[in-house]
């Protein structure tokens, strides 16, 4: 559905944009329908700046991003990409912020109607409403005349999925979306995904934090420094990590019932056999990945 | 017995009336103790915290006594405190990231904050250098500006500074929250080192994150909506909580690796507004296992050696 191939993004940075900052380095990677793929990386791994390129909000400076066999550098004007978003969403970190203070959540609600189906009528498009709202859990009548500070980030995060939702998306980019949550509200949150999952959706998980990363994903994606490190199914690349920088996150990981000690000592006790990393060309942009298992990728080791 | 908190009560004053932030918090700390605070946000962890070191304007103190070392401290008297600070009670504050002076040096800044405490920067200058090492920092970073320093050095000279005169009570607040995992785990392992070389004797850690605290923790207590809901050895509070909250708060945590698809549940419902809390249990509203007399508050039992909890139906025979 989703697919980058050789994605490359360089920022130009200082004052008079001189500079160059390589954020992603030749990541590719497929989100098929009903797959949720987690983007995990630590701050500056370019994990982000891969979720606005699929959304359109910034373009890759080399590489193809096709979905559903468009490329999307080729959507262009207003209303090809209204009609791009009509299917491709995002949600993000603070949905604290995401939120006009003055505007009701019905009327958040609504502006998705005036501007993506005018033609519906008035009773049909209640329904829509009430059944997003049901999708996110949300009680639509305790919900919709409330203004954003009287409902709770977790609330305020469900309300977000469930306007994105109206749009009868095929594709969420969800970007930290529980970062900000408290942890007995963050997980109905992580089960929401779940539930998109099953109704055929494909989710493009970013985030920092890699038990959250595990709990609902297929295929995990480790960058690190803007290429991917590892990747494979989520399964393998937690219990089998073969990459040394992934090996030493997941040793790093705050673990309940498990103390660093413990975790180091039974990495170690594991050691996998070895494998020959690719190595980075000096003065060549792409990074090369090799392949370990079936479907689970090495990525060369930047130190 | 190095704190002893008995019945604290800390208010903030709003226009609406006053938040009950922390309405009778009882508990101790050994000497050598590090306790992990955790609970969700608006639980009253960041204020117990501060409380112990400065109430700002729109705090107060309603009731309750602090005793550090077996002296009182006076909490709402402004101007006693201030020996006290930095020499007895230390705190790294919440975004200790962005704590630093930006148009300073760093060690003229820490110069600086010496001598406003009476302290001659020269006799601690040796142990200044000794401790930047000792948590990898070269002493070269004294002549740098904090905008030169990545975050998680910014945050381990914040660390060797708060502790540089050896203070009694150390309070850590979220420190390590805005720090990437590899980060994180040096950071936490330099605080537990500090305790085991003794530049502090006893420290709050308040953080959200009951994994991490699990790490580096002795003890842990929960609190819920500015009370205390269960304090106990760090491997019993994980592998037995007692109180429900805490059942359900552990149980609604996702680990690394377990991807067995079997769903996790969270805990319906919202805390409750602290401006006219409930009566009784505060967790009443959203605890499975609520009886009529959840109506009144339940006390801080000990069930268990050192394990206490705030419930009728873990602690009431």
């Amino acid at each position: 559905m989703l697919e980058l191939s050789h994605v490359h993004k360089v920022y130009r940075v200082g004052a008079f944009g001189g500079g160059r900052k390589r954020a992603v380095r030749d990541v590719g990677l497929t989100v098929r329908p009903g797959e949720v793929v987690s983007l995990i990386g630590e701050s500056g791994s370019g994990k982000s700046t891969l979720g606005k390129m699929v959304l359109g909000l910034t373009r890759p400076t080399s590489g193809r991003i096709t979905f559903e066999g468009t490329d999307i550098s080729t959507i262009r004007g207003f209303r090809a990409e209204k009609e791009y978003h009509r299917r491709v969403q995002g949600v993000f970190q603070d949905p604290f912020s995401c939120f006009n203070p003055i505007f009701k959540a019905e009327r958040v609600l609504t502006m998705i109607r005036t501007s993506y189906f005018p033609e519906v009528s008035d009773a049909d498009w209640r329904d829509r409403v009430v059944s997003s709202l049901r999708t996110v859990r949300l009680d639509p009548d305790n919900v919709l005349d409330k203004y954003p500070h009287q409902l709770s980030g977790g609330q305020l995060q469900r309300l977000l999925i469930a306007r994105a939702l109206l749009l009868d998306i095929r594709m969420l980019v969800a970007d930290e979306v529980i970062s900000m949550l408290d942890a007995s509200t963050r997980i109905d949150v992580l089960n929401l995904l779940a539930d998109l999952k099953e109704r055929g959706l494909g989710i493009l998980f970013v985030t920092h934090d890699l038990s959250l990363g595990t709990y609902v994903s297929d295929t995990t994606v480790i960058l690190h420094k803007g290429a991917v490190a590892e990747m494979g199914p989520t399964r393998k690349v937690f219990d089998d990590p073969r990459h040394p920088y992934s090996r030493r996150l997941l040793s790093c990981v705050p673990q309940l019932h498990r103390s660093w000690a413990e975790v180091d000592a039974e990495l170690a006790a594991r050691e996998p056999e070895p494998v020959r990393l690719p190595t980075l060309v000096e003065g060549e942009d792409s990074a090369p990945m090799v392949e370990v298992g079936e479907g689970h990728f090495v990525g060369a080791d930047q130190g | 017995m190095s704190l002893h908190v008995n019945d604290l009560k800390v208010h903030y004053r709003t226009l609406r009336g006053d938040v009950h932030a922390i309405d009778g918090v009882t508990f101790s700390l050994e000497d050598g103790e590090i306790m992990g605070l955790v609970g969700e946000s608006g639980c009253g962890k960041s204020t117990l915290g501060k409380s112990l070191i400065r109430l700002d304007s729109q705090m107060r103190h309603v009731g309750g006594t602090v005793e550090l070392d077996g002296r009182g401290v006076p909490i709402a008297d402004d101007d006693a405190m201030v020996p006290l600070r930095y020499h007895e009670v230390s705190l790294i504050p919440q975004y200790a990231m962005s704590a630093l002076n930006p148009i300073r040096r760093i060690g003229r800044m820490i110069d600086e904050l010496l001598r406003a405490r009476g302290v001659r920067p020269a006799d601690k200058a040796d142990e200044l250098r000794r401790r930047l090492e000792l948590v990898g920092l070269e002493p070269d970073v004294l002549r740098r500006f904090p905008i030169e320093l990545s975050g998680g050095m910014k945050q381990r000279v914040v660390m060797v500074l708060s502790t540089l005169l050896d203070p009694s009570l150390l309070i850590a607040d979220e420190v390590t929250s805005a720090l990437d995992v590899s980060t994180q785990r040096s950071v936490a392992e330099s605080l537990v080192e500090f305790r085991d070389r003794g530049y502090v004797r006893s420290m709050v850690f308040v953080t959200h994150d009951v994994s991490l605290v699990y790490q580096i923790a002795d003890t842990i207590m929960v609190m819920y909506a500015g009370h205390v809901a269960e304090k106990g050895p760090a491997d019993s509070i994980v592998s037995e909580p007692r109180h429900p909250y805490t059942q359900m708060l552990l149980s609604a945590l996702p680990e690394v690796g377990s991807t067995s698809g079997e769903r996790l549940q969270g805990i319906p419902g919202t805390p409750p507004g602290l401006l006219d809390p409930p009566t009784g249990c505060r967790f009443r509203a959203r605890c499975p296992m609520a009886f009529d007399k959840c109506a009144e508050r339940p006390p801080l039992v000990e069930t268990a050696p050192g394990h206490w909890s705030a419930c009728w139906k873990t602690g009431g025979e």
